[in-house]
């Protein structure tokens, strides 16, 4: 999609205004001209330009004071000086101060034509840049929504047909189930792949905090607003924006964002300009938001304009067919970034993974399975490289004397039967360990 | 369109034939009728003496002011050096949607680039040049087919490379005819 790159050309002889406006407007370019300094800090303030043309020598405020100031507002604009009165000095001087470039006037056609042909194509290739790093970091993720269980392959079937349209969902689903992937697939398979995915986490953020990263803010607007921001709203253009865990927001966030929704436009913290977007809404919640409709902690219309789709992730113990799939998926991707061979999986191991109950779903699974790779034998991932029987809780052994006759066997194990270490590890004397070996009948493996 | 007829306007000495030749071409792509008429502009106003040029931006306010009439797209046409004030010559200029445009024959002779004479050659190029600035008062920009008309030309060699016609966007553009 081609974009209009859009000028302002500062000067304040008339003539030159002119006949840049003129050249520009030509070429197909959105063209505005300001006579002096302070006239275009004033219009940048309440528009943003691709590209500033500025004329150095003006009455008040010249060109390079200007471009300072500019680049306090926007460090990433695109600003060419120029002049009648080329000096060295001068020149470097611009260019330190963050010009994209600098030409002495008259110029001839072809170098003007030129050199905004190649900043234009700077601003285009960022931009560019950014949408492709967002689509590579939501490919790479995609990938690992792993599954053949009949509740997973509804999902997905799903997703094939809600990324087609352009409606509002929302994604329900236990903490850790993958909700944010859906969103992603959603996202990549949609007609808004080739522009930004955009994900904002509301539960981690406060009401005002919330209000500054989904619609921007002026310089200014609160202490330590030293620039002017793009919200999340507004960088998502032609996207998508994920809001996860979006049953947090307060009641005074979620009538902002049912305003934004509706009308597709909003103004940044401290500005006064109504700027649109044209985006895609997929929302998250691990909590039931029907029952926080009854008891009124969450709007009904926003609601309702939200759940136009409702996807359900259903939790890992209820695909456990899909366990061994993911096994599978997560030790090849695990020991593929640590650059280790591909380790397999003792068959009691396994049988032990597809019994558990992972209340963090395969978040939980998937951080087991990089920890087995880490401080196992590096062949084999096997029952006790796997924290099950360590780190949580079984729940099959109910007496202490139990629980301290598992803790002191591993504690050995881990030591390899070496009595002075493991009984340091216990805090315990020798003596005393000695008792609790004879005791529970412990023997090395 | 809406517009009665093309009005081109000559200042300074050109030869019938020449006017004649540039306005049945004119004609024919913009199927519209084209008057030729003289006019005056006292052009040592416009000079830059230390450029030993004359300000196009100023001449083409001059032709819109005095000569332009809505519903008449007219082009001035001229024999001087032009030059905008930030550029260090011009071969034309028009307003974007606007009702007059103007253009000069003076860097499109091959002598001028120390080349043999060739009329021929340098009537085809004022001829895509007029077109050219007619088509900007029409409301159309720079093209990006090699071909078309409206493609920017800074150098002589651009404006050979071209067509004398608006391509097929350019004329769909315009809800005109198709390019022969």
């Amino acid at each position: 999609m081609a974009k209009n790159i859009s000028l302002l050309i500062v000067d304040d002889e008339e003539s030159v205004r002119d006949s840049l406006f003129n050249w520009f407007i030509e070429d197909g370019y959105r063209v505005e001209c300001a006579e002096s300094a302070k006239k275009a800090l004033s219009i940048l303030e309440k528009e943003d330009f691709d590209i500033i043309l500025a004329d150095i020598k003006m009455p008040g405020m010249d060109g390079l004071e200007m471009l300072r100031r500019i680049k306090s507002l926007k460090s990433d604009a695109v600003v060419i000086v120029m002049t009648a009165f080329a000096t060295v000095d001068t020149a470097v001087q611009a260019l330190k101060d963050g010009a994209f470039d600098y030409v002495t006037k008259p110029f001839d056609p072809d170098d003007l034509s030129h050199l905004i042909r190649n900043a234009s194509k700077q601003i285009l290739l960022a931009e560019e840049n950014e949408a492709l790093k967002e689509k590579v970091v939501s490919l790479e993720n995609v990938e690992d929504m792993i599954g053949r269980s009949k509740a997973m392959v509804k999902v997905l079937k799903q997703v094939e047909h809600v990324a087609q349209s352009d409606s509002s969902v929302i994604i329900t689903g236990e903490s850790g189930t993958g909700k944010e992937l859906i969103a992603k697939a959603i996202h990549s398979n949609s007609q808004r792949k080739f522009f930004p995915l955009v994900s904002v986490h509301c539960g981690a953020l406060t009401e005002s905090l919330l209000e500054s990263e989904l619609f921007g803010h002026e310089k200014g607007a609160f202490t330590g607003a030293m620039y002017n921001r793009k919200g999340r709203f507004e960088m998502a253009d032609g996207g998508t924006i994920f809001l996860d865990e979006i049953a947090t927001i307060s009641p005074k966030m979620q009538v902002e964002l049912l305003r934004v929704l509706e009308s597709k436009s909003f103004v940044r913290v401290g500005g006064n300009k109504e700027i649109r977007s044209d985006f895609r809404v997929i929302c998250a919640t691990n909590r039931d938001l029907k029952s926080m409709v009854e008891n009124g902690t969450f709007r009904e219309d926003l609601y309702y304009r939200l759940n136009v789709v409702n996807i359900h992730v259903p939790p890992l113990r209820e695909r456990i067919e899909d366990t061994p799939l993911l096994v599978d998926y997560f030790i090849k991707k695990y020991c593929l970034s640590m650059n280790r061979p591909p380790v397999a999986i003792d068959s009691s191991a396994l049988k032990r993974l597809q019994e558990f109950d992972f209340p963090g779903n395969v978040r939980e699974l998937e951080n087991m399975i990089e920890r087995a790779i880490v401080i196992g034998n590096g062949k084999e991932i096997r029952m006790k490289d796997l924290p099950m029987g360590k780190d949580v809780i079984d729940t099959s052994i109910e007496s202490l004397e139990d629980h301290e006759k598992v803790h002191v066997q591993q504690i050995l194990q881990k030591y390899n039967w070496n009595i002075s270490r493991a009984a340091k590890a216990l805090k315990v004397d020798r003596v005393t360990l000695y008792k609790k070996i004879k005791k529970y009948g412990l023997k090395a493996e | 369109m809406n517009f009665q007829h093309i009005t081109l306007i000559s200042f300074g000495y050109f030869e019938k034939n020449i006017l004649e030749k540039i306005s049945k071409e004119v004609s024919q792509e913009f199927l519209i009728p084209v008057k030729v008429k003289e006019g005056y502009l006292d052009l040592s106003d416009f000079l830059d003496a230390s450029r030993r040029q004359y300000n196009g931006t100023d001449l083409l306010k001059e032709v819109d002011v005095m000569y332009a009439t809505d519903p008449v797209k007219t082009i001035g046409l001229f024999s001087v050096d032009l030059y905008i004030p930030i550029l260090t010559f011009i071969f034309g200029q028009a307003y974007l949607n606007g009702r007059s445009g103007i253009s000069s024959h003076y860097r499109l002779s091959n002598e001028r680039y120390g080349m043999k004479k060739d009329d021929v050659l340098m009537l085809e190029r004022f001829t895509k040049e007029v077109i050219h600035e007619l088509g900007h008062t029409f409301g159309l920009i720079h093209c990006h087919v090699p071909t078309c008309v409206m493609r920017s030309s800074t150098y002589v060699e651009d404006i050979d490379q071209k067509s004398m016609h608006l391509c097929a966007q350019c004329c769909s553009t315009l809800s005109l005819k198709q390019p022969a």
